[in-house]
């Protein structure tokens, strides 16, 4: 299991980020543990996950950029489903998540 | 049959939510598009406190600007639908919305409707700027305020406006190391009060500099800056190298205007407002009759401006409805006093060109 508080603010002047429950869900097979509140890309980066997927044509490495589903850089598989823009879609428990490595299929075909 | 609301307002942070609050109180039916879960737009990550007048809440933290009008909106439910995880994907000539709303395709006709779709973050050519770990401001400060998450341990920031001072403080109260802030003009963009603070911590603001390129194996692992002179060109000798795992990109943003683009508004590009942006008239109505726009989409400003924008583009669809308050008149000219002071000084300058150029009259 990945340890995911490195990355998680605990101390903050002005916000409290409190006690949120943990979001259990995968990625790329391996048990990872999210928290409420999370999206997608927000628990991964916690866990120190940086590379979200790779571009379908030069095979570069993409990770996440703007946050709010403006870019596309952050998108990935979920629950089998891809392009999903991980950084604005909500964390729930038992999600599967993969890296995504080419165009992906439109779920409507 | 469609649905027909009195007036569609298209986007829910601070000038979508005035808006929608302003047409509600004088008596039209509001619908509000949100493409996030949540209300407030940009707000909610915004931690520091406002600046400008009572009226725009100076003084008090964007977060809790954004749970102020979402209460105000809820005391009046009755007059307004709020959809989230609604997405406006169209604006077609003939009136017509479309809206992905939480996965299913809906068409509404609204009678008038409000754009404020906010803005983009720019971005920045250098080699390897597509490296995970290169992020942009908004991202970080999303990432950081809304999550609890930082972005990683040590941050480079390329930009000294208000957003790469604001974000390089944000930064430092998270506990997050930032190496430099890197500027590319001679002089800082960002108010003095935030450049002083994050110097008094110890963090060169390195005016006259660039990025040069990033470097790592999969994420940053360091950055090249370089000194540049009046011709922008690299100061021979004058690279080094920046130990960080993250880039933040804070170097503006863009007007966030496909749909008005879409739906056939005269769009004029003007650089000191962040792009290309709708011509409109002095009541925020573009060329396209009933469709009013506020906030970043008429031009790159601030969340103070885009509340005040809200009020009087929702002021004045409403009124165009015959949804007149009693005291129309004198609420206006509040509204477009605000502004004037809001964009009044040195620091307005550059918005008062560019709206000079935007704001040209056009026939009704």
């Amino acid at each position: 299991m990945h340890e995911s508080t490195d990355l998680r603010i605990s101390d903050h002047p002005i916000l409290d980020f409190g006690n949120k429950e943990d979001i259990p869900f995968t990625f790329d097979g391996h048990a990872m543990m999210g928290k409420e509140g999370d999206t997608i890309a927000s628990a991964l980066h916690a866990a120190g996950v940086k590379i979200l997927g790779y571009h379908f044509k030069t095979k570069r490495p993409r990770g996440y950029y703007c946050a709010i589903g403006n870019c596309s850089s952050c998108l990935m598989i979920v629950n089998g489903r891809a392009n999903v823009r991980t950084c604005t879609e909500p964390l729930k428990a038992g999600m599967v998540v993969e890296t995504q490595r080419d165009r992906g299929t439109p779920d409507v075909l | 049959m469609f649905y027909e609301p009195d007036i569609a307002v298209i986007g829910g942070g601070p000038a979508g939510l005035m808006a929608a609050l302003t047409a509600a109180e004088v008596g039209a039916k509001v619908l509000l598009l949100e493409r996030d879960g949540h209300l407030g737009g940009q707000l909610v990550k915004q931690t520091h406190k406002f600046f400008g007048s009572e009226k725009q809440h100076a003084s008090v933290r964007g977060i809790a600007i954004a749970k102020l009008l979402e209460n105000e909106l809820h005391d009046l439910q009755d007059r307004v639908s709020l959809w989230q995880d609604a997405t406006a994907i169209g604006l077609y000539e003939d009136g017509v919305l479309t809206v992905d709303h939480g996965g299913v395709y809906k068409k509404i006709r609204p009678k008038k409707i409000i754009a404020a779709t906010g803005a983009n973050e720019k971005y920045l050519l250098f080699p390897n700027n597509d490296l995970p770990g290169i992020y942009g401001a908004g991202a970080v400060q999303t990432m950081m305020n809304v999550h609890g998450v930082k972005p990683g341990h040590r941050v480079l920031m390329i930009g000294a406006g208000n957003i790469g001072l604001i974000v390089s403080y944000q930064l430092m109260q998270a506990g997050v190391e930032v190496a430099a802030i890197v500027e590319g003009l001679p002089t800082i963009g960002g108010y003095v009060v935030h450049a002083s603070k994050i110097r008094r911590a110890g963090v060169p603001i390195l005016t006259s500099h660039t990025i040069v390129r990033a470097d790592g194996e999969g994420a940053v692992e360091s950055a090249v800056i370089a000194e540049v002179d009046a011709a922008w060109n690299i100061v021979a000798g004058s690279e080094r190298t920046i130990p960080c795992d993250v880039i933040c990109i804070s170097v503006g943003l863009s007007p966030l205007a496909e749909l008005l683009w879409q739906a056939g508004c005269e769009m004029r590009y003007i650089r000191e407002l962040g792009g290309h942006v709708p011509v409109r008239n002095e009541s925020l109505e573009t060329t396209v009759s009933g469709l009013y726009i506020a906030g970043d989409v008429t031009g790159i400003e601030e969340a103070s401006a885009a509340m005040v924008e809200g009020h009087l583009a929702g002021l004045e669809a409403a009124a165009s409805l015959g949804f007149r308050s009693p005291d129309y008149d004198h609420e206006r000219k509040d509204c477009l006093e605000q502004l004037r002071q809001l964009r009044s000084g040195p620091q307005g300058e550059k918005i008062r060109v560019g709206l000079s150029r935007a704001e040209e009259q056009h026939a009704d």
